[in-house]
């Protein structure tokens, strides 16, 4: 029998939601392993996040500490390790937001265990699938080790649904709290009321071809009728048009909405590999050559310029707004 | 100031990704530095060098370390010290033979003779794509990290950086002792990314990586390679994580080409019930 534990992030005293994917995950393990699936929760005045997470794992440790308030790889990783030690759980795992990949190969380096980043599915106990090569392979891989680690692609598995029982909250001691020489500073959080990136159903996304840090409010304007995500090309980031934390890309944000606007995007190969997953994908570019036009559903060869007004209204209209 | 900087050799990610026979088919495929490692070298080049007047003057070393096969990573290596890195470490390895952990182990030897202030590394390859190496050399080692480092600022006289780092949601401002280890991601060639407060203030550098002069590309033929081979180390080699097969991703079904706002709307509404 081997237990599951899934790190589970939180914030304002309740489990996020990116975590659900995660239990998704390691439900999946646990029907192959024939176990069940424990939290861990790690903070400095966590709040009642241990019993939101106990709605989803049967088990929830939560280490509360004033000296872990603020998230750092040096002092969460020995406290992961340790409660997955304590518990004697086989498959450690979390959603591969920057956090979980900052902090996972930490624990599995002191856990001595094998680890899979990005994992897309499941096919066995230690066996699973994950992108390499930006997306265009996927790789079959198995974890050799007692203790496995995985980080789980956020897009691809459901957010789990809460148990019909809820499980048993624990608490375990933080002990010593070293930073090992580091220090957290600040954190400078974008302000958005819109949903985040990789949960919106929606994503309307600009590149390059928008020009300018101004013209993004027109992508905002049909972002926001749909109660969508905006998002950029690195292009867009890099030319300083939008924040950076919006980048959808091999390396920035992997979404997979119901709907994707690509606006004055090319379709670089790293930039596909963040949004090719998208059910319905929608283009607008001037140039009929673009390589977007091969992924899109809908392709528009146009300017932006002209395009958008129309479908803003458009858009509107079919809303009865 | 000494860093220890990593490059790795990978296939060229613009070139198409070929699957044969359940396998990434790498033959005839143009090899160049992992672009996160190529970062990291000119960061670390920034890093130890003092501009004035525009120009440049190096203090410090800067070490690049390579592990891959004997034949195929020599010229990513010297294009590496034809940017400027002073010498490198080739620890001689195949593909096959490497995972994360093994990395790690061999990153963290190579760290444990060189002694460097700082082990710089690219967050992750854009082949394997784990991003695990840095953070694990690090978990082992005990040392301070910050990954994903957006903006680095280095001191004269104080072994300490502040580093910028791309979090989500945003940006985390984290400071850590020397030694360290930093991982890169795609900002830190920006302008003003690196700032070490000794080159000449407002200076700032082009976007990207710097290219090699004539001067530097012959200088790098003299500059020493240390070849190891992996067996020599000392290090454990057995894989922790083994990739089986591979496989084309599926195919998206072909799109559609629509005439105008208006089609795109019929189509969004009726065809994908997306309106």
């Amino acid at each position: 029998m081997s237990n599951v534990l899934i790190f589970c992030e939180h914030k304002d005293g309740a489990m996020k939601t990116a975590t659900l994917p995660a239990i998704t995950f390691g439900r999946d393990v646990a029907k192959h392993s024939g176990g069940e699936v424990y939290g861990v929760i790690i903070g400095g005045g966590v709040g009642d996040a241990g019993a939101d997470a106990a709605k989803y794992c049967n088990k929830v440790v939560v280490v509360d500490n004033d000296g872990l308030a603020n998230y750092m790889a040096e002092t969460y990783a020995p406290l992961l390790a340790k409660v997955a030690q304590d518990l004697g759980v086989t498959t450690v795992a979390a959603t591969a937001t920057n956090l979980g990949k900052d902090l996972l190969p930490r624990a599995a380096a002191l856990l001595e265990a094998g680890m899979a980043s990005d994992v897309i599915e499941v096919t066995g106990a230690k066996e699973f699938v994950r992108p390499t090569n930006a997306g265009n392979a996927l790789g079959s891989v198995e974890v050799l080790t007692d203790t496995v680690m995985a980080t789980v692609r956020q897009t691809e598995f459901e957010p789990a649904a809460a148990l019909d029982a809820a499980g048993v909250v624990e608490t375990a001691d933080a002990g010593d709290v070293d930073t090992l020489n580091a220090e957290f500073v600040e954190l400078r959080l974008s302000e958005s009321t819109r949903p985040d990136l990789s949960e919106a159903k929606v994503v309307v996304s600009g590149g390059r071809g928008m020009k300018n840090e101004e013209n993004f409010k027109v992508l905002e304007e049909l972002t926001d009728l749909f109660g969508g995500a905006l998002g950029a090309t690195r292009a867009a980031c890099d030319a300083g048009y939008i924040a950076n934390d919006l980048q959808v890309g091999q390396t920035g944000k992997v979404v997979a909405p119901d709907l994707y606007f690509a606006v004055g995007i090319s379709g670089a190969i790293q930039h596909l590999a963040g949004m090719k997953s998208s059910k319905v994908i929608v283009a607008i570019n001037k140039d009929e050559e673009a390589p977007i036009f091969q992924v899109a559903d809908f392709g528009l060869v146009s300017t932006w310029e002209n395009a958008m007004p129309e479908l803003i209204a458009g858009v509107k209209k079919a809303k009865g707004l | 100031m000494k860093v220890l900087v990593t490059a790795k050799r990978v296939p060229d990610p613009e070139q198409k990704v070929k699957i044969k026979e359940n396998q990434v088919d790498v033959s005839g495929m143009n090899w160049v530095v992992n672009p996160f490692d190529e970062y990291a070298v000119e960061a670390a080049l920034r890093m130890c060098e003092v501009v004035t007047g525009g120009k440049g003057k190096r203090f410090g070393e800067v070490v690049v370390l390579s592990i891959g096969p004997k034949k195929d990573a020599t010229k990513e290596i010297r294009s590496c010290l034809a940017m400027g890195a002073d010498r490198a470490v080739h620890v001689v390895a195949e593909d096959a033979e490497l995972d994360s952990y093994v990395v790690a182990n061999i990153v963290k030897k190579i760290y444990e003779e060189e002694q460097p202030d700082l082990l710089l590394m690219g967050k992750q390859t854009v082949d394997g794509d784990s991003n695990q190496a840095a953070q694990m050399v690090a978990g082992y080692l005990g040392l301070p990290q910050a990954c994903f480092a957006a903006t680095i600022e280095s001191f004269a006289d104080k072994k300490e950086l502040v580093v910028g780092r791309e979090v989500d949601g945003g940006v985390e401002i984290k400071k850590v002792n020397l030694p360290a280890v930093v991982s890169v991601d795609l900002r830190i060639v920006a302008p003003t990314a690196t700032k070490n407060n000794q080159s000449e203030a407002g200076y700032e550098y082009g976007d990207g990586p710097r290219y090699a002069s004539l001067k530097g590309i012959m200088k790098a033929k003299k500059k020493k390679i240390d070849v190891k081979e992996l067996g020599d180390l000392g290090v454990p080699t057995d894989l922790r994580v083994k990739h089986t097969t591979f496989a084309a991703p599926p195919e998206r079904g072909g799109g559609i080409i629509v005439k105008s706002v208006d089609e795109l709307l019929d189509k969004l509404q009726n065809e994908a019930k997306a309106l």
